[in-house]
C-alpha cells in the first residue's frame, strides 16, 4: 500500500533509448490479450467503486434502487459534528502518535542489537518477525485472552498481586492503550526488520573511522548511524501511518470499536455505522474523507520528506 | 553488521545486558503464543487457576474434538481455495500487464501505468460499500468470486510494479537474441521473461497469498453462508458461540494459526524477504 507515483516518468527516457533498434513481430497482439484483464479488473473494483464512494456520499441512500435523496454535504456535516467520528480520528492520529513515540524507537534499539555478531541473533530476528506474520484476527483474539479479566492472563497477575482484577477491555479509559499494545506487539517486528536491512547497507569504514577518533557507543549511534538510517525511518513512518489509516480487522475482536465507541477508527467505524446499518451516504463519506487522507498523505509525504531517498 | 570490528571486545557486562533486554522482549512475544497454545490443553477450571502454568492434567480432547470435526478442515479449505486463486490470478494478470509495460511501446503507456499506481494509495476499505454493491450486482454476493477478484484487483498496483520492475532488469541482449531470430512479444513473454522471473513471482506470491489468507474484511462483507467462510471470519463465528468456553477457543486459535507458524519456520527467508521486500521496492 505505498505509493510510488512518478517513478514512471523517470524510468522512461531509459527505455526509449534501449528499446530503439530492436522491433519484434506481435505487439499489438501482446497489447490485446496482456492488457484488458488488469484494465477491466482494475476499472471495475477499484476505479469506479473510489468514484461511485464520492457520488453515493452526496445523497442518502439504503442501497437498494437507485440513490435518488441528494442530500449535499449533509453527511459530511453529520460525520465531522458525531463524537463517535471524531473519537475515531482521535484514535488513528493516537495510532501515528505512539509508533513513532515508541515502536519504532524500540524497533532501532532491537536491530541495533541484532545487527552485532553473536550467538542467537537469527533466533530472536525470527521470534521478534513472528507476530508480523499472524492474521491480525488471531492476534487480537489472543489478546482478548490475555487481557480477559476471568480467565486470562491479566486476571492471573492481578490475583497474583492481590489487586481487583482489571476489566481493560471494558474500560472506557483503559481499552485504547490494550489496544495500542497489541498494535506495538503485532508490528515492531516489521519496523525492526525494516532497519536490521537498513543497517546492513550502511557503510561500514564510516562506524570504523568513528570508532578509531574515539566516539563512544552511544555517541556513534547517535551521530553516525541514525543520521545514516534517516531513509529508513521516514519509511518505517509512512508504514505505520498507512497502517494506521487501514487498522480494522485487529480491532474487531479485541473491542468492536467499544467500549462506548472509546477504540473506533476510521475504518471501524464505516463498518460499524455504514455498512451493518446499510447507511450508504454515510458510510461513503467516511471512505471519502479516508481517501482525501490517504491522497494527501501518499503525495505530501514523498514530496516532502522522501524527495531525497 | 554495523558493530562487526568491536565485537571482539564485548564485555561481559554488555553481553547479558544485551542477552537480558532481548530475552525480555522476546517473552512479551512468546508468552501470550504459547499460553494460548498450552491453554487448549486445561479444563476452564484449570485455565482459571492456572492460566501461565503446563495444564495440572493434559485435555487433549479439546484439540482431538476440532480436528475430528469438519469445521475446522473446512474453513482451512476456504481460505485456501480463495488464497490459492487469488495469487494464480494476480500473478497471470499483473505478469501480463507488466510485461507490456516494461518492454512495449504503446501509447499512453505512462499514463495508463500511473492509472494502475493509484490502486498503491488507498486500501480496499475506502470503496469497500460501493465494492459490495458492485458485487450483489454482479450477482458475486456470498461467492468466492465476490472475495477473489477485489483482492486481484487491489493488489494489481503493487503486482504490476514489482513485476515491471523486475522484467526491465532483465539483461537485454535476451531481446535483440529473440527479436533478430524471429520471436514475438507473446513467446518471448511466455519462454524468457516468465522463466527468468521466479524470485519476483515468489516475492509477488508470497505478499499476495499471506495478505489473501489473513484478509477478513472484504470475506466479512461479500459471504454470508457460513459453511463459505474463511478461517478469520469463521474463528470469530467459533468465539462467538463458545463465548467464555476460553480453552475450546484457545484450542481453535492455536490450530488455525499452526499452519502459518510452521510455513514460517520452514520458508523463513523467503517469507521474511518478500514481506519487506514486497513492502520497500514499491
Amino acid at each position: 500500500m505505498t505509493a510510488s507515483v512518478g517513478d514512471a516518468s523517470s524510468l522512461d527516457a531509459a527505455t526509449k533509448i534501449r528499446y530503439k533498434s530492436p522491433t519484434a513481430r506481435g505487439r499489438l497482439p501482446a497489447l490485446i490479450i496482456f492488457l484488458p484483464p488488469a484494465i477491466l479488473l482494475f476499472t471495475l473494483f477499484v476505479i469506479l467503486p473510489m468514484g461511485e464512494a464520492a457520488w453515493y456520499s452526496l445523497y442518502r441512500w439504503n442501497g437498494y434502487g437507485t440513490p435518488t435523496e441528494f442530500v449535499g454535504v449533509r453527511n459530511f456535516e453529520v460525520l465531522f459534528n458525531n463524537a463517535a467520528f471524531s473519537r475515531a480520528l482521535i484514535n488513528n492520529g493516537l495510532i501515528i502518535v505512539v509508533s513513532l513515540l515508541l515502536q519504532i524507537p524500540l524497533a532501532i534499539w532491537l536491530a541495533v542489537m541484532l545487527s552485532r555478531k553473536m550467538a542467537g541473533v537469527v533466533a530472536f530476528r525470527l521470534v521478534f518477525f513472528l507476530p508480523y506474520v499472524l492474521a491480525d484476527v488471531a492476534a487480537g483474539l489472543i489478546w482478548r485472552f490475555v487481557y480477559d479479566g476471568d480467565y486470562g492472563l491479566f486476571a492471573a497477575i492481578a490475583g497474583f498481586f492481590g489487586v481487583a482484577t482489571p476489566y481493560v477491555l471494558a474500560d472506557r479509559d483503559l481499552a485504547i492503550y490494550a489496544v495500542l499494545a497489541v498494535i506495538i506487539w503485532k508490528y515492531f517486528g516489521f519496523h525492526m526488520m525494516l532497519f536490521i536491512a537498513g543497517l546492513q547497507s550502511l557503510d561500514k569504514s564510516i562506524m570504523e573511522a568513528a570508532e578509531i577518533d574515539g566516539a563512544t557507543g552511544w555517541q556513534r549511534f547517535r551521530y553516525v548511524t541514525l543520521p545514516l538510517l534517516g531513509s529508513t525511518v521516514r519509511l518505517s513512518v509512512f508504514f505505520a501511518i498507512i497502517g494506521s489509516l487501514q487498522l480494522f480487522d485487529l480491532i474487531m475482536p479485541l473491542t468492536g470499536g467499544g467500549p462506548s465507541n472509546s477504540t473506533q477508527t476510521m475504518v471501524t467505524f464505516l463498518y460499524t455505522y455504514g455498512v451493518t446499518r446499510m447507511q450508504v451516504g454515510l458510510g461513503s463519506a467516511v471512505g471519502v474523507v479516508l481517501f482525501v487522507i490517504c491522497v494527501t498523505i501518499a503525495f505530501g509525504y514523498k514530496r516532502i520528506f522522501m524527495r531525497h531517498d | 553488521m554495523t558493530e562487526t570490528s568491536s565485537s571482539v571486545r564485548v564485555s561481559a557486562g554488555t553481553r547479558i545486558y544485551l542477552y537480558l533486554s532481548l530475552s525480555l522482549v522476546a517473552a512479551v512475544v512468546l508468552v501470550p503464543l504459547v499460553t494460548t497454545a498450552l491453554g487448549g490443553f486445561k479444563t476452564l477450571g484449570d485455565l482459571r487457576l492456572n492460566p501461565f502454568g503446563l495444564p495440572s492434567e493434559w485435555v487433549w480432547s479439546n484439540y482431538i474434538d476440532i480436528l475430528l470435526g469438519e469445521r475446522y478442515w473446512r474453513q482451512m479449505m476456504n481460505s485456501l481455495v480463495i488464497a490459492a486463486a487469488t495469487v494464480f490470478l494476480t500473478l497471470v494478470v499483473s505478469s501480463m500487464a507488466a510485461f507490456c509495460f516494461a518492454h512495449i511501446r504503446f501509447f499512453g503507456a505512462n499514463q495508463l501505468l500511473n492509472y494502475f499506481l493509484i490502486g498503491l494509495m488507498f486500501p480496499a476499505a475506502t470503496a469497500i460499500l460501493p465494492l459490495f454493491i458492485r458485487i450483489r450486482d454482479l450477482g458475486l454476493l456470498d461467492s468466492y468470486w465476490g472475495v477473489i477478484l477485489p483482492q486481484v484487483a487491489f493488489g494489481l498496483g503493487m503486482s504490476i510494479l514489482l513485476f515491471r520492475n523486475y522484467f526491465r532488469n532483465l539483461p537485454e541482449e535476451l531481446f535483440q537474441a529473440a527479436f533478430v531470430d524471429g520471436c514475438g512479444y507473446i513467446r518471448f513473454f511466455w519462454y524468457i521473461s516468465l522463466p527468468l522471473s521466479r524470485p519476483i513471482v515468489a516475492t509477488v506470491g508470497i505478499v499476495t497469498f499471506v495478505s489473501s489468507w489473513n484478509s477478513y474484511i472484504l470475506p466479512l462483507i461479500m459471504l454470508n453462508t457460513e459453511s463459505k467462510y474463511p478461517w478469520p471470519l469463521g474463528i470469530m463465528v467459533y468465539r462467538g458461540e463458545f463465548g467464555t468456553d476460553w480453552q475450546l477457543v484457545l484450542a481453535f486459535i492455536t490450530l488455525t494459526i499452526l499452519p502459518t507458524i510452521i510455513v514460517f519456520f520452514l520458508a523463513q527467508k523467503h517469507i521474511i524477504a518478500g514481506l519487506t521486500a514486497g513492502a520497500v521496492k514499491s
